[in-house]
């Protein structure tokens, strides 16, 4: 099972336990003295990064898990819940929501190290088969956990996918029900997610102990592709590959913490901050990211079980790659036909991503099934023909021999990097764009927001005036139920004083009860009392507006987006912009127009809005100049109102903004530091085996 | 690592020593957010925000009980008999020795406000129960006096007073 090792604990108490359960000895023969090829490039240390982020995701799983309610009336203000009231609460979600793209970044990183490396090539067929199993574990895993917000894609992508099975003759409408548990996604669905999502992480990490076990066996595969022959071939696993894995998880964390700290939403889908609605499906459901390539090869196939089966065999072919490819050289370093289609290959599955990401239309279409064909030409012609008529380059002798060489094998790693990189920043980028452009609404103009960008903060005086324009103009309509009294004294927002808030929550009246008499009563508000609903229900709501819902406004800065465009969401994600939420309410607030251009017809009752998608808004022009007095001598014009207003929900959707980027900026600083002592740890501790 | 360089083993030991230290640091400054998130979050220490209480209608020789952090708290009007039975106590001799008079507001005597949780193992006692007509807890059978405090049974201390105050004569913030 492991290498050689003849480890006798000094200690008298661990020497008491080895005889009994030789523990210390395994450990030390699994990962300190264990021979690892002494070649291996940093496309290695993916496998210590996934089990890092296994690890973190199990921890900040089970912690959010202490607060989260899996019920559907309770399940998505439980989230709001955590990132508002719970200490580090908005740390710990994101750190999980944006650790689950981080898993699938680095498993995909992974995948795509072991295809071009050959390294389901005998004798690690299992091993190979057994990193299927994970992969298709965490795509249920990832999925399950995505529904558990219940937001508005939670909801919808939990029905589209569940829905998937009925395409399974005769019994598929069965077995969809069973999913469910009922007639259709609900409680009972959200429940027994909760509890498979909790579950299947362990069942991940016992696989993964097994996939573990499986490469001890064999060993590990390196860059040349040839196993070890010599002692001088290998170095212990520790401290070799254990400082320089410690030093590509750092690096990792440092990729992973930009995201967290800076830009926890890019990868996520605005709609999700709406709560699940039944009645309305989003125009367009995306799943996440991860699975938008899948998604593209699902709908590229015209009939419903044949796009079915086409996306599991598209995961399931991969299952099949040692006995698809049986080519004798592993490593496609030799493979020069093998290298480029590998390349082409890595493409066509971002390409592929993309157009998961854009509506099922016209060329669209057409792209993908050409790029579905491709995806299965590679595993089912491309890379068995190759088997056959390749002419491979010469392999080296041992590794030995592969270290001393000379020849820019070190080059090449930088370059692959580079290209890597730039290509998983691009996959990412493109997939987590909005798809919104279909509707022909303009793209709002980028406002400056005081509290954009890796230092930004809010105004105090800003979010002041924006709260007074809340409560005197939008308040009538909307509610803002995630706010509480307490929250306008919290550090970060308005910056009232306690005394100040408890004075603003005394003006507005609450209902409370019942009393000993069994009646509701009226009562001044508390600080520990949520802003108060203009309206007792939704139907209230709607019979008052015209039968529109105005929305409740908590989160209306998250809950909006507009799609920015390639490459602009490329630059986004250097600049750290995420405010395309406040410059479209920015936008639509001084975006109305008297009069509707030329042709273009208004419905009875509406309104027109230059930026609302479809340009016909139920809700009349709120804002005019001098509607609200500012003390502090601030324009009262519609703009400047637009501008206050906005900042101020802004906060009321993300409270912590301005401690999450506090926070990040000691963890960057933190983790280049480290970054760098581990660097130099690492160069030392290898120098005397290059 | 085969063979140490005897050139420098300082200036490597220094590094490692370093890196060490800031992983530990860092180890340290992650666990301290997973600790923290247990901690009463905002909304609980909000809900836990004092209470007022209106005595009007609770009549002499009455009491009720009212909840403040999940907590029941008795708030009794005690007579003029409950008052003396109290004070007429050798101290000294009490198994948790308080003075009636350390245990309610000065000028308001007749008001005996105590965290309702019997200190041996947390039920609630009966109101007007037991040989001092104080309380008595059933679970293992602690006899408290007028003044709340323990005078037979497994209990070790007197029931606690939560922290409250006087806003007029008829009205009190606990908390």
């Amino acid at each position: 099972m492991s290498g050689p090792s003849t480890y006798q604990p000094q200690n008298k108490a661990m020497n008491w336990i080895e005889r009994r359960l030789p523990i210390f000895g395994f450990m030390h023969a699994s990962f300190v003295a264990y021979p690892t090829p002494r070649n291996l490039n940093y496309w290695w240390t993916f496998g210590a990064i996934l089990s890092f982020m296994l690890a973190a995701q199990i921890v900040t799983g089970v912690i959010l898990a202490m607060h989260y309610t899996p019920h559907v009336d309770m399940a998505f203000n439980s989230v709001e819940h955590i990132v508002r009231d719970v200490n580090y609460g908005w740390l710990l979600r994101y750190l999980h929501s944006n650790g689950a793209s981080m898993f699938f970044i680095a498993v995909y990183i992974h995948m795509f190290r072991g295809i071009y490396y050959g390294s389901y090539k005998e004798p690690r067929e299992v091993l190979w088969i057994l990193g299927v199993i994970i992969y298709l574990l965490m795509m249920a895993t990832g999925f399950m956990g995505y529904v558990l917000p219940w937001g508005q894609m939670s909801f919808w992508g939990a029905t589209v996918i569940t829905n998937l099975f009925s395409a399974i003759p005769f019994v598929g409408e069965s077995i969809v029900t069973l999913l469910w548990g009922g007639y259709s996604v609900g409680n009972p669905t959200l429940n027994r997610f909760f509890s498979l999502h909790y579950l299947l992480p362990f069942v991940i990490a016992g696989v993964v102990v097994l996939h573990i076990w499986a490469l001890h066996v064999a060993g590990q595969n390196n860059p040349a592709g040839v196993e070890p022959k010599t002692e001088k071939d290998t170095v212990p696993f520790t401290p070799y590959a254990t400082m320089k894995d410690a030093f590509g998880i750092s690096c990792f964390l440092i990729f992973f913490a930009w995201f967290v700290f800076y830009l926890p939403n890019f990868l996520g889908e605005a709609d999700n901050y709406i709560q699940a609605n039944p009645g309305v499906t989003p125009p367009h459901i995306v799943p996440e990211w991860y699975y938008l390539p899948f998604y593209a090869i699902l709908r590229s196939i015209p009939s419903k079980l044949g796009g079915v089966v086409a996306m599991f065999s598209a995961i399931l072919v991969l299952a099949f790659l040692p006995w698809l490819d049986n080519a004798k050289v592993r490593s496609s370093r030799y493979r020069p036909l093998a290298k480029q289609f590998f390349w082409i290959f890595v493409v066509v599955c971002i390409l592929l991503g993309w157009l998961g990401s854009k509506p099922a239309e016209g060329g669209y279409i057409i792209a993908a099934r050409i790029l579905t064909f491709c995806y299965f030409a590679y595993f089912l012609l491309v890379l068995p023909i190759l088997g056959r008529i390749e002419k491979t380059r010469a392999v080296p002798n041992s590794i030995a021999d592969d270290v001393l060489a000379k020849t820019g094998s070190r080059k090449t790693p930088m370059v692959s990097t580079a290209i890597a990189l730039l290509a998983a920043v691009s996959l990412l980028a493109m997939g987590a764009q909005e798809t919104k452009a279909a509707e022909g609404a303009a793209q709002p103009p980028a406002v400056k927001w005081s509290f954009s960008g890796p230092f930004g903060t809010f105004d105090r005086g800003q979010l002041q005036r924006g709260y007074k324009v809340y409560k005197e103009v939008c308040a009538t309509c909307h509610s803002m139920e995630l706010l509480h009294y307490r929250n306008l004294a919290e550090p970060g927002g308005p910056g009232f004083s306690t005394a100040q808030a408890q004075a603003v929550a005394a003006e507005a009246t609450v209902k409370d009860g019942p009393n000993d008499e069994g009646e509701m009563f009226d009562r001044p508000g508390r600080l520990a009392d949520r802003f108060p609903s203009p309206f007792p229900n939704e139907q209230a709501a709607r019979a008052a507006n015209g039968g529109a819902h105005p929305p409740d406004l908590s989160l209306i800065a998250k809950a909006r987006s507009y799609a920015r465009g390639f490459p602009q969401v490329i630059f986004d994600f250097f600049t750290q912009y995420q405010e395309q939420g406040p410059d479209y309410v920015h936008a639509v607030l001084v975006g109305y127009q008297d009069t509707p251009p030329a042709g273009f017809d208004l419905p009875e009752g509406s309104y027109y809005n230059t930026y609302f998608p479809g340009h016909a808004i139920k809700m009349p022009k709120p804002l005019s100049d001098d509607q609200v007095t500012y003390d502090d001598g601030s324009p009262q014009t519609v703009d400047q109102y637009a501008r206050d207003v906005t900042a101020f929900l802004m906060w009321a959707a993300e409270p912590h903004m301005e401690a999450r980027k506090r926070l990040g900026f000691q963890v960057m600083i933190f983790l280049i530091v480290l970054t760098g002592l581990l660097y130099f740890t690492k160069r030392k501790v290898w120098a005397d085996a290059h | 690592m085969t063979t140490a360089s005897s050139a420098d083993p300082t200036r490597r030991d220094f590094l490692y020593v370093a890196t060490g230290a800031v992983a530990a640091v860092g180890a340290a400054a992650v666990a301290w957010p997973l600790i923290s998130q247990l901690n009463p979050d905002a909304s609980t220490i909000a809900a836990g925000a004092p209470i007022e209480v209106d005595l009007t209608p609770i009549a002499e020789g009455q009491d009720i009980k009212v909840f403040w952090r999940g907590k029941p708290i008795f708030i009794s009007h005690r007579t003029k008999k409950q008052i003396d039975d109290a004070r007429n106590v050798n101290v000294t001799s009490l198994p948790d020795p308080e003075s009636d008079q350390a245990r309610v507001k000065e000028g308001h005597d007749q008001w005996l406000v105590v965290i309702g949780i019997c200190t041996h193992l947390g039920c609630i006692p009966i109101a007007h129960e037991g040989a001092y007509d104080g309380f008595f807890c059933p679970c293992h059978g602690s006899v408290y006096d007028t003044s709340g405090r323990i005078r037979q049974g497994p209990a070790p201390a007197n029931l606690p007073v939560p922290p409250y105050a006087f806003l007029s004569d008829t009205k009190i913030k606990i908390g």
